[in-house]
């Protein structure tokens, strides 16, 4: 869980409160991280000392933490909006009956603590008033670019050991990991072929699958083609489902729903195919073809074919 | 089994947000009203549980009295009892809202209604706070496993899957539990005719919990700041394929 975002928030936390920055590892792999902690301003690095902290359990993880607040008084504490990191603070704001404020981008502490953060998967911003004796926040991927501090600390190693409960472990989770399909992964691919409603049937999908597969990339779909069944919900792209960040994102057939756009936001470009030039997608898109999505692609891949079977070009010939 | 699955209005929004002029809600003048994937997930899950265990299932929330619409669609697809835990259109934060929730399932327990699953979504599609389900395992003092994406029940037990980077992790906890869900655990069914006639005539179990300041609170809400940009176009129909290659190969995707 270790975020060099969230460490360079902490460290201007830090700065501006006047206060030293400590961090806090869980499990024998966190003491790996010092050396980074170092170039963040990290002073004190609290290691959770438990053999059974090893496996990932949530409840326990938070116990630490929160055992660990109630010595040293911190003023904030701040996690990573990941999966885990979002259960973890959870835990520990429910422990610590504190509030907590979860995917900020903006942090001002004072009285009120004001932070900003993100509504419908960051569609919408929230700015809101935090309170609690410890300020508990999570903090929302790509708020802000990772920077070193200016200046090294010595991180000084404390190890302490939480006094913990059998009961803080009723959830433990292990891993499994999985054989390497050799798939290209939609949040890694460089180029994403989306389909949505207007693909018209799970068939239509076809098109965009060779598309994908003469340019090494992945298929995704909208949220409308996952509730019609036309492909498997690891295919969707949006708020619940996949954040993509490809070098260009091809949306054929979809509308540009926001729920849709925050999933695919960080492609670097996206071209839109869609018969409605009044589409969302299109005002939010880098290109767009307007036309049938079917007539399209067909066309597309007949000459990406020709151009790498060394053919002339169309435009060229 | 008996299963409860907590569920939140929330307005379906689609292709833009409009704000109020206050900024302190979305403007839904023009727009429906629905529940979180996720959490329609958790409703069809529950409803399968009850199909393959037997026992009974209930669905609850805590929002204004219109909501009774999503807990009516709750109930068309097969669960059989409905909670509204009214409020008065404020807007009740993640502490205030898991206390609220935490103090309905007690007072089912005193009444003799106990749960082996209370079930969520991974986090509400409006204020996605990320914690109700946990707040809510804190306060029944049970396990919690949140955003998982399989679930097995077999002799008092949970086995549980949920999608990491690089594959999976698994669980297995002992119930009562909570679970918070994420979608992609099973493809909702839609509502029967018949289901949706059954679900207009039942009733709703009301009761009217105290507003109380959870300690997060919202002052207003903000666009983010679109970057303005124009669009190119590159043809129309079968016109576009040498141009779209042209910026294949622009992009050296090609
Ligand atoms: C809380 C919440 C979370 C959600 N999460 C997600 C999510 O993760 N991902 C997601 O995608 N959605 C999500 N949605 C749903 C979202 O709001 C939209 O309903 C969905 O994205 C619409 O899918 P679509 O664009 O395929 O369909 P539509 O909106 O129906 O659009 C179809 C488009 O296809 C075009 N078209 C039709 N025929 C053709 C043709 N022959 N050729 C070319 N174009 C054609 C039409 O002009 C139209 O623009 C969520 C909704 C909510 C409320
Ligand atoms: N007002 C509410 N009524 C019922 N359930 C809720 C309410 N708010 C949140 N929940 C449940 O808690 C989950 C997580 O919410 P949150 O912590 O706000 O992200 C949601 O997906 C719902 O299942």
């Amino acid at each position: 869980m270790l975020s060099l975002e969230v460490l360079t928030m902490a460290e201007r936390l830090a700065r501006d409160l006047g206060r030293p920055l400590e961090a806090v590892a869980i499990g024998p792999k966190g003491v790996a991280a010092a050396g980074i902690l170092s170039s963040y301003g990290v002073s004190t690095l609290h290691m959770a000392d438990d053999p059974r902290l090893a496996e990932y359990a949530p409840a326990a993880w938070a116990h630490a933490i929160a055992e660990l607040a109630d010595e040293v008084n911190p003023e904030i504490i701040i996690g990573t909006a990941s999966d885990r990191g979002g259960e973890v603070m959870a835990h520990v704001a429910a422990r610590m009956a504190l509030p907590m404020a979860a995917n900020c981008t903006e942090i001002a502490p004072g009285d009120p603590f004001t932070v900003t953060r993100q509504r419908w998967g960051g569609s919408l911003l929230e700015e809101a008033h935090l309170k609690g004796r410890v300020k508990l926040l999570t903090l929302a991927p790509h708020a802000l670019p990772a920077e070193a501090s200016p200046s090294r600390a010595e991180v000084s190693m404390r190890p302490f050991a939480p006094v913990l409960d059998d009961r803080d472990f009723r959830v433990r989770l292990n891993p499994q990991v999985e054989a390497d399909t050799g798939k290209i992964s939609l949040a890694q691919a460089r180029v994403v072929i989306g389909g949505g409603r207007g693909v018209g049937s799970a068939e239509g999908f076809a098109s965009l699958e060779e598309l994908a597969g003469l340019l090494g990339g992945a298929v995704g779909c909208s949220r409308a083609v996952t509730s019609l069944g036309w492909r498997p919900h690891s295919d969707q792209v949006g708020q619940t489902g996949t954040r993509i960040a490809p070098d260009l994102y091809i949306a054929c057939g979809i509308s540009g729903a926001i729920q849709h756009m925050v999933g695919c936001r960080a492609a670097k470009h996206i071209l839109a195919i869609n018969t409605d030039a009044a589409a969302p997608i299109v005002a939010q898109a880098d290109y767009a073809v307007i036309g049938d999505v079917q007539k399209v692609l067909s066309a597309v891949n007949a000459e990406i074919r020709r151009v790498k079977a060394g053919e002339p070009s169309r435009s060229s010939a | 089994m008996n299963v409860l699955v907590g569920i939140k209005r929330v307005p379906a929004t689609a292709g833009q947000i409009t704000l109020t002029p206050d900024s302190q809600e979305i403007d839904t003048r023009y727009l429906g009203f629905t529940v979180s994937p996720h959490e329609e997930c958790a409703v069809e899950e529950a409803v399968r549980l009850i199909e393959r265990h037997g026992g009974s299932s209930t669905v609850l929330t805590l929002g204004p009295e219109a909501a009774v619409d999503q807990l009516r669609e709750a109930m068309a697809l097969g669960i059989e009892r409905a909670m509204l835990l009214e409020t008065d259109g404020r807007e009740w934060d993640p502490v205030s809202t898991a206390a609220a929730i935490a103090e309905a399932v007690h007072a089912e327990r005193a009444a003799g209604r106990t749960y082996d699953l209370v079930m969520f979504g991974n986090e509400s599609a409006d204020s996605a706070g990320y914690q109700v389900g946990v707040r809510v395992a804190d306060a029944l003092d049970l396990p919690c496993v949140t955003g998982i994406k399989a679930l097995e029940i077999t002799d008092g037990h949970a086995v549980v899957r949920r999608q990491t980077e690089s594959g999976w992790e698994v669980a297995d906890v002992p119930l009562p539990a909570v679970l918070t869900v994420k979608e992609g655990i099973n493809l909702p069914r839609y509502p029967s005719l018949p289901g949706r006639l059954k679900a207009k005539k039942k009733e709703i179990e009301r009761s009217k919990p105290q507003w109380r300041d959870g300690g997060l609170t919202k002052v207003r809400l903000k666009l983010p700041v679109q970057v303005g940009h124009t669009v190119e176009i590159l043809g129309k129909n079968g016109d576009a394929g040498a141009q779209v290659v042209e910026l294949l190969q622009r992009l050296r995707l090609l």
